[in-house]
């Protein structure tokens, strides 16, 4: 069995996750290296922040100190953030924002593929809809691996090394606690141990297509479900968060 | 008017039949009866000009973001449902449906929002297929089982040529993708299947 706290929890993770990368991801927005890709830049990060409003939206539903979305999302310091650390890494330069993406998306595709099966209706409700723009984003980040990968020497070079400086922050995503383990049982959250099979399938044959080399397992960090978190979420949080702390209520 | 059965899920296990029938989902055989029911008709018609803020050609019925009108004791439920989880005109959409309603002294009114079943581009009528088209976007070509398949080449809205290449997956809205075609040189945006 499991309780609201827990779904609660859960809930507000995945759409801390969703917030965080989507505020990543518009900080490109007129840096993109071409115009076309600032505005797929821009239409991904929409994206995600679509979801994360829509998990934001479930999990003030289930909130017992009755917050909404707003609250949720601009009203909670880093340490209540529970995003994983991945997703809260600075952009770094195109190829670090590029090998995150395609981590996270081959992540994403199989992770919302299992959660449309979820026993909670809303959060199935949320993947069906979420999943078929993944299918876009994967492709996408997919062709920049291979583009930038079997490119220039330059770019082979910075992909490798973005990938070698992200690699560990991979692991968390396929780790849950003891609360997310009971939404495993419970047959409402996706069982992150098993999504490692798929996530392998859609990433190395691609790393190995790019003429990239796969980093070892060699080191691995996590907390941020924890609230534990990197140096960089703070600066994130006082950009994202400025206009609400400084003129609280205010409205568009 | 035509009926759209709903489909019984407790009898689905026992039935051979319904191993061979594509089925209508029940939230979708429900916005069909809402969609020819002849006491809603007015309302239908009234709600035409509500038109999808970034592409006005097109009602926001024929886009299938409108779903279903229900009325109730307690006044008209209207049924919406999102196209790309970020597109900003959702809201947009919801004001201008008030404010037409409203307009019409039609009141109380209760805007939803349905997130399943999930929207896809099937649901843009044939009509609305033309209308794009005219107005120089090309219309998404109907999904695939193979959901992770890249979407086939559309043909150019100015000339009718199908030598075109996608310039970019994402264009100038979530919903849309950026393509060229060879033989005329345009530019065009095509709406991308989902
Ligand atoms: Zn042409």
């Amino acid at each position: 069995m499991h309780d609201t706290q827990a779904l609660f929890d859960y809930t507000l993770g995945l759409a801390d996750d969703s917030l965080v990368l989507g505020q990543r991801i518009s900080e490109w927005c007129s840096h993109a290296p071409f115009l076309e890709e600032d505005v797929a830049l821009a239409n991904v990060a929409l994206d995600y922040i679509g979801r994360a409003r829509m998990f934001f939206g479930y999990a003030a539903e289930l909130d017992g100190a009755g917050r909404d979305e707003d609250a949720l999302a601009y009203l909670r310091d880093c340490r209540q953030y529970r995003n994983l650390l991945i997703l809260e890494l600075p952009r770094g330069d195109f190829a670090f924002s590029t090998a995150r993406q395609f981590l996270v998306d081959a992540f994403q595709l199989p992770f919302l593929e299992a959660l449309c099966a979820s026993r909670d209706p809303q959060l199935a409700a949320i993947a069906g809809k979420a999943v078929k723009e993944s299918r876009y984003h994967y492709r996408r980040s997919r062709d920049w691996i291979l583009r930038l990968g079997d490119g220039t020497a330059e770019s082979h070079r910075r992909l490798q090394s973005a990938l070698e400086e992200i690699w560990g922050y991979t692991h968390e995503m396929f780790r849950a606690g003891a609360a997310e383990q009971g939404l495993v049982e419970a047959g409402i959250a996706p069982d992150r141990i098993a999504l490692r099979s798929r996530w392998d399938a859609l990433v190395t044959p691609v790393l190995e297509e790019a003429t990239l080399t796969r980093p070892p397992d060699t080191w691995s960090v996590d907390g941020g479900r924890d609230g534990i978190h990197t140096e960089h979420l703070g600066h994130l949080l006082a950009e994202l968060q400025f206009l609400q702390r400084s003129y609280p209520g205010l409205q568009w | 008017m035509v009926s759209f059965p709903i489909p019984n899920p407790e009898k689905m296990g026992s039935d051979p039949i319904y191993s061979r029938i594509p089925l209508v989902e029940a939230e979708l055989a429900a916005d069909r009866a809402s969609q020819s029911d002849p006491a809603l008709a007015w309302l239908w018609s009234l709600l035409e000009q509500v038109r999808d803020p970034e592409i006005p050609v097109l009602s926001v019925r024929e886009l299938g973001v409108l779903r279903a009108l229900e009325s109730t004791a307690s006044g008209l439920r209207v049924m919406i449902t999102p196209t790309w989880s970020g597109c900003p005109a959702m809201h947009t959409i919801e004001q201008d449906i008030r404010a037409v309603l409203e307009a019409a002294g039609v009141a109380p009114v209760t805007v939803s929002m349905r997130l399943a079943p999930a929207w896809t581009t099937d649901w843009i009528t044939p009509g609305a297929r033309e209308s794009l088209r005219r107005y120089g976007v090309a219309p998404p070509a109907m999904t695939s089982p193979d959901a992770g398949a890249a979407d086939p080449a559309p043909a150019c809205p100015q000339c009718g040529s199908t030598a075109t290449r996608c310039i970019s997956e994402f264009g100038s809205t979530a919903c849309k993708s950026l393509w060229q075609c060879r033989d005329c040189s345009e530019p065009f945006d095509a709406f991308k299947r989902l």
